[in-house]
């Protein structure tokens, strides 16, 4: 990707287990918006709210794990399906610019939304150029 | 029960379809970008009809349904950010702007019972058969 900068990559599957629940696990749409002080990332997690979505940061890895319960409405049958329904997954490595104490995230709407601010140290600093006396 | 036109919206429309699948089963991605959006699946009984839509990140209120006859039609937008001056994207991958979708339903639908409701960014539609519409029963008579 050209566009992407360095200081967020986006992994594969590189540090994935086995998972003991069989059901097929999707891979969320997200956006990643670089502001001054902070980095955000929204994912759209449809049938996620704060009781099943999961955050893991190991190290520089940060896991996103969304758990759906599927609601299959009784006596019907499924006659046309656009979506499946199933688990989120996505994995992100951080870079050494991100504080990994404040790191917030809330979820509204089935979107996830997680702030990942900037470490002081990396924070542009404008630096006072004074007349020598 | 009369399911043609809902076979012929989900499986026999769009060959394309299938394989748009396959190729999103492999590669581990939401099967959205790149069909319609939003998506939606259909549930259906004899007398009722459930719609299910994914729609993260719209408010219930911005969503404009409306059934006439036997065809749901729904509209929606939604906003991408207002990025502000020294921000910039990384990575985009959601779908922004305004949709219209209609699905046209094997029966009349019955507009006073017709339930709508959003849980967790998935907006579901009860669409009742009409009770006008409904099979009626005709018993034979011995002469």
């Amino acid at each position: 990707m050209s566009t992407e900068k360095k200081e967020v990559q986006v992994q594969g599957s590189d540090i994935q287990a086995e998972r003991t629940r069989p059901r097929r696990v999707y891979t969320p749409t997200v956006d990643i918006v670089e502001a001054k002080d902070v980095i955000e990332v929204h994912a759209d997690m449809p049938g996620v709210d704060e009781s099943c979505v999961e955050l893991k940061l190991e190290k520089n890895v940060l896991t996103i794990y969304g758990k759906v319960e599927a609601e299959i409405p009784e006596n019907h049958r499924l006659a046309a399906a656009e979506y499946g329904v199933g688990d989120y997954q996505r994995v992100f490595t951080l870079s050494d610019e991100v504080d990994r104490e404040k790191i917030e995230a809330t979820v509204k709407n089935g979107v996830l939304r997680i702030v990942l601010p900037k470490a002081a140290a990396v924070k542009t600093r404008k630096i006072a150029v004074r007349a020598e006396a | 029960m009369l399911l043609s036109e809902l076979e012929r919206i989900g499986r026999f429309l769009d060959p394309w379809r299938e394989f748009e699948r396959i190729n999103r089963v492999r590669s581990g991605m939401a099967p959205l970008s790149g069909c319609e959006f939003p998506p939606i699946n259909l549930w259906v009984s004899a007398e009722n009809t459930v719609v299910t839509i994914e729609i993260p990140g719209m408010e219930p209120d911005s969503i404009d349904i409306q059934v006439v006859g036997s065809t749901l039609t729904i509209k929606g937008a939604r906003k991408a950010f207002d990025l502000k001056a020294g921000e910039a994207y990384h990575r985009r991958e959601r779908w922004a702007g305004q949709f219209t979708r209609a699905v046209e339903l094997p029966y009349e639908v019955d507009p006073g019972k017709v339930d709508a409701r959003v849980s967790k960014g998935v907006l579901t539609v009860m669409l009742p058969r009409a009770a006008a519409d409904m099979p009626k029963k005709i018993t034979v008579k011995t002469v």
